[in-house]
């Protein structure tokens, strides 16, 4: 493979701890090192920022809801369409785009590994398909584990050993990352038209709360020792008030210690938490409490969370949080689509216009930028949008714009319609932090691959880690216009994605050698689960067990995690 | 000796049947029985595995209507040819093949400018424009199984077309909260006419044909409290409907399930907005889902790649080097109507079944190639036939059932000596595109 040398470029690496100093970054057979030989090939980094690939922790770009979002919304293509080109696929779509498009302009923005962040184990096989047809990017994804009948049924016995046994193999057969947690107990609920709003709401005939599932499944991850930790999204999303669950949620964590091989520091993760740091009762009183959840996030180190920031675009809104999704038609009466998966989740869509003229709006996109202003600690705090809930992901460099310039911040602020009403019930208006360069790579890059268990592979420019290399043309000391920061970080002038060239000049030039992340977490035989297994699919399921398992086929370039406890 | 696989998916319909057995002779040739399918899906299997009535090479028509053997080699030739010189082909079908299969046709069809099109156009395109309006909420099987104790069949009479629909999802199946199984549901079942379906119906509503719209509308207004006017609605009594009315809302968890006498009589896609906004209005009663009752079994499966490669689930149309989606304009039976396209390529359907006679015509006037493993009314008009393996007998691959949910079809005997299957066949076409293209 070829070597390459980047020149005297300013370098952000918070796994090497460089802070904005010249320095010349070399590659060779896809991975970081210290030399190169006279053969590698230069490239002017000069006046440039250097910094490692970009890592989503937290964004809906595979499977089922987001393909439905697709095929139920044509109006999301309009004019957006690029022909293809020599190296690249027609593409299109704003909100959802295209598998295609997908990889394309992740990469332009020098993102190169994405978590898609629910996986329905049932649709794991619909999942991989698309992450097969999504060019240049790793990724890997999170199965859904917080309405399933067997965690259920092994957590209220406290079986531990068998929710382990159960979670392993669920990994396993669905090729997924990581145990994610939607609305516990709630979107089971949702199976009756019903929904837990509390974490202490019992699961209708289930006999088993929220709170119980997600602590047992983050007692079962631990003691499994897997990569990322459990990544939450808690119950009572998006109501006025919802500040409080969530504080009672990530109480759940508290005094917990991580236990695990892969430099993974925190036990819980919670993503969108702009969606869940709510005060007020109801839509008038509605009220920022960025600061009061973010209080506790300071003080207790185990735990990590992503923003979930609000664009104020047309969007499309997908979660495995069935009940949210209903009620949010009934707010905003936009088509609605729904689907209950069996013994496993539920699930919902619903487009979303965030207008800046609506306060609401406003003050949602205030409260997504307060969390990170407030946020003591930028390696525990993480960019997303949950695409597409919040906005679209190619909205990153806008986000980074307003983290990065109070200037930009005032003037939104000052022209919102209800300016007077989104200063009352926001504190953005006096939060003066600008985030730097530094930070920003810590919240894009090395804090969330640190946080997914992948801090020796990949969001760092450390001599043996996978070259995942990102040039943009933006000094930050000589910013003029805060303007320039979005320009800048939408079009990465060089992507390299393990070594390989992929983006020259903000143009695609390779498709890369995508991989697929999945955790093999080995646990000791289980007869009892299997027989529990066997059993459930010959009863409840709607497939046969041996048609379940997605096969090796599906899965693009397969990179196992294997995990030994 | 003979050999038995288990957990074979059935190729036949959107129900897409994953408990078959199949048991072969020892070389794993022939097929000697099929368990557990449906009189429909056995007949499939036994059928593919007799190939004394298959044509196994590919044939060209020759000037005077007859056909004779070519190579593969040459079928490929051909096949790019036409559709490399073609300025807008149709390429049509992709409901009864793999979804493997199906993506390869559209990077060819991207090559070349082509319409993709598959049997939605005919039969279901009509609710994914409703869905496109108004959403949908639905469910998977499971649920059903699990959970419904109220089932509307609505247009369509699944004890023929999708004959083990109701044993294993809708009617019959003891499920988590429906241990009782038939006995814990209630069955309504709208049709014109009495049929094998509307026999096991609780509730039998005779709508006059061509008045859905109405009936649907009228549900929608009595579920809501307001009076209905008239005695007799959309052929139905008055009481009738408050009594199934009460029926709907008494459920704890209900679905309708819709075929074709919904979606292609009178209102169409307006028919379908309706179920769906019924479904959504009984909602804030109980739980309710409604689920499409798609025919080929993976015509869902095509929709999915091209949402996600393109973003619009049928009627794609690519000739201007991006997607564009415009029902009524880019579908299949329009451009032939139009006489638009100038060449014709199908795989896995039969049009020339199922199309217009002008439509049927228009394909027999042009340029074209047929891929199926059958002799069909479609392979007989167009200007090559190439013969391929069948998907989920011969060879594997992934399909999706009507509720969306994939399933991995399984290969259960070798397709005969030297045959191709659609993919392979496929890649080879896009390989040889690519050439002339680069020329
Ligand atoms: S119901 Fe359909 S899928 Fe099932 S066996 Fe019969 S034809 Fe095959
Ligand atoms: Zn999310």
């Amino acid at each position: 493979m070829s070597e390459y040398i980047i020149k005297n470029g300013t370098v952000y690496d918070p796994k090497t701890e460089v802070k904005g100093e010249v320095k010349d970054i070399c590659i060779k057979d896809g991975k970081i090192v210290d030399k190169v030989s006279s053969k590698a090939k230069s490239i002017d980094a000069k006046g440039k920022t250097v910094m490692a690939g970009a890592v989503e922790i937290h964004a809906h770009v595979a499977g089922p809801k987001v393909n439905e979002g697709r095929n139920y919304r044509p109006e999301d293509k309009l004019f957006t369409y690029q022909p293809g080109g020599k190296n690249t696929r027609m593409a299109g779509g704003f909100s959802i785009p295209t598998t295609f498009k997908t990889g394309y302009e992740y990469a332009k923005m020098g993102y190169t590994t994405v978590m898609e962040a629910a996986m329905p184990p049932l649709y794991a096989r619909h999942v991989h398909e698309e992450i097969k047809d999504t060019p240049i990017i790793d990724e890997g994804a999170f199965p859904v584990f917080g309405n399933n009948w067997f965690v259920f049924e092994y957590l209220k016995n406290n079986e531990m050993d068998n929710v382990m046994a159960y979670i392993s193999w669920l990994l396993k057969t669905t090729k997924g990352y990581a145990i994610k947690i939607v609305n516990p107990g709630g979107s089971e609920a949702w199976g009756w038209g019903e929904n837990c709003t509390t974490i202490h709401d019992p699961v209708p005939y289930f006999d088993i709360t929220p709170a119980e599932i997600m602590k047992g499944l983050l007692t079962a991850n631990e003691k499994m020792g897997l990569p990322h930790s459990i990544h939450v999204h808690t119950n009572n999303l998006g109501n006025p008030g919802n500040y409080k669950d969530t504080l009672d949620t990530f109480k759940l964590a508290q005094g917990v210690k991580p236990n695990n091989k892969f430099g993974r520091e925190q036990v819980f993760h919670h993503t969108h938490v702009q969606f869940h740091s709510y005060g007020g009762d109801s839509w008038a009183n509605f009220e920022s409490k960025a600061k009061e959840v973010m209080d506790y996030v300071n003080s207790n180190k185990n735990m990590t969370i992503d923003l979930g920031c609000v664009t104020l675009d047309e969007t499309t809104t997908m979660t495995a949080d069935g009940p949210f999704e209903h009620h949010l038609t009934t707010l905003n009466h936009l088509k609605w689509a729904n689907v209950d998966v069996e013994l496993e989740t539920s699930s919902g869509i619903v487009p979303y216009i965030y207008d800046p003229k609506i306060k609401v709006c406003a003050i949602q996109w205030a409260i997504g930028l307060e969390l990170a202003l407030y946020s003591k600690d930028p390696m525990r705090t993480f960019i997303t949008t949950d695409h597409p809930n919040a906005g679209p992901f190619t909205r990153y460099p806008r986000i980074f714009k307003w983290l990065m310039s109070d200037k930009s911040r005032q003037e939104m602020l000052k022209g919102f319609k209800n300016s007077d009403k989104v200063m009352a019930a926001t504190t953005l208006g006096s939060l003066d932090r600008e985030i730097n360069f530094y930070e920003l790579a810590q919240m894009t890059r090395a804090g969330p691959a640190k946080a997914l268990g992948l801090t020796d592979m990949c969001g760092g420019l450390a001599p043996g880690m996978d070259a995942d290399v990102v040039i943009y043309d933006i000094n930050e000391g000589k910013i003029k216009d805060p303007e320039e920061i979005e320009k800048a970080f939408s079009a990465a002038t060089h992507v390299f994605k393990a070594g390989t060239l992929v983006v020259d000049n903000g143009e695609i030039i390779s498709n890369g050698n995508k991989r697929t992340f999945w955790v093999d977490a080995k646990v000791p035989t289980n007869t009892q689960v299997e027989r529990d297994v066997q059993m459930k699919f010959l009863k409840y399921y709607s497939v046969n067990l041996n048609n379940y398992e997605v096969s090796d086929h599906y899965v693009a370039n397969p990179y196992v995690i294997e995990v030994e406890n | 000796m003979s050999k038995t696989i288990t957990d074979v998916v059935c190729p036949f319909c959107g129900t897409l049947c994953d408990d078959l057995i199949v048991t072969t002779d020892d070389e794993g040739k022939k097929i000697l029985g099929v368990d557990n399918a449906c009189a429909i899906g056995a007949e499939k299997f036994i059928h593919s595995s007799d190939h004394s009535h298959r044509v196994t090479r590919p044939r060209k028509m020759q000037e005077d209507g007859s056909f004779k053997e070519i190579t593969y080699e040459e079928a490929i030739e051909h096949t790019a040819k036409i559709l490399v010189n073609a300025k807008k082909p149709l390429m049509y079908g992709w409901s009864s093949t793999s979804c493997e299969a199906d993506s390869v046709g559209h990077e060819i069809a991207e090559l070349c400018g082509g319409i993709v099109d598959n049997t939605a156009a005919v039969c279901h395109g009509t609710t994914l424009i409703a869905v496109q309006n108004v959403g949908i909420p639905s469910c998977t099987l499971g649920e059903v199984k699990n959970r419904a104790d109220r089932i509307i069949f609505w247009g369509c009479n699944p004890a023929h077309a999708h004959p083990r629909h109701m044993s294993r999802y809708s009617i019959f199946p003891r499920g988590y909260f429906t241990g009782k199984g038939a006995k814990q549901r209630k069955i309504i079942v709208v049709d014109p006419r009495p049929t094998d379906t509307t026999n096991l119906a609780d509730i039998h509503l005779q709508v006059e044909q061509g008045y859905d719209y109405e009936l649907l509308q009228a549900l929608r207004a009595a579920i809501r409290g307001e009076p209905l006017a008239g005695d007799v609605i959309a052929g139905v009594p008055k009481e009738t409907v408050y009594e199934a009315v009460d029926v709907l809302k008494s459920g704890r968890f209900g679905v309708i399930f819709f075929g074709m006498g919904v979606t292609q009589s009178l209102g169409k896609d307006h028919n379908i907005d309706a179920a769906i906004c019924l479904t959504k209005d009984l909602n804030d009663y109980t739980k309710f889902s409604i689920v499409a009752m798609r025919g080929h079994y993976n015509v869902t499966g095509s929709g999915q790649v091209l949402g996600w490669q393109y973003g619009f689930p049928y009627s794609v149309d690519l000739s201007r080097g991006f997607a564009r989606y415009n029902p009524g304009e880019t579908g299949s039976i329009e451009v032939l109507k139009r006489q638009e396209a100038d060449a014709i390529f199908v795989l896995g359907s039969d049009p020339g079944a199922h199309f217009p006679m002008r439509c049927v015509k228009e394909i027999s006037r042009l340029p074209s190639v047929a891929i199926d493993p059958h002799i069909t009314p479609t392979t007989e008009i167009c200007d090559v036939h190439v013969p391929v393996a069948f998907v989920g007998v011969e060879v594997g691959g992934n399909c999706y059932r009507m509720d969306n949910v994939p399933i991995e079809a399984r290969k259960v005997v070798e397709p005969p000596e030297g045959m191709m299957t659609d993919q392979q066949f496929l890649s080879a076409v896009l390989e040889r595109v690519k050439e002339l293209k680069a020329n």
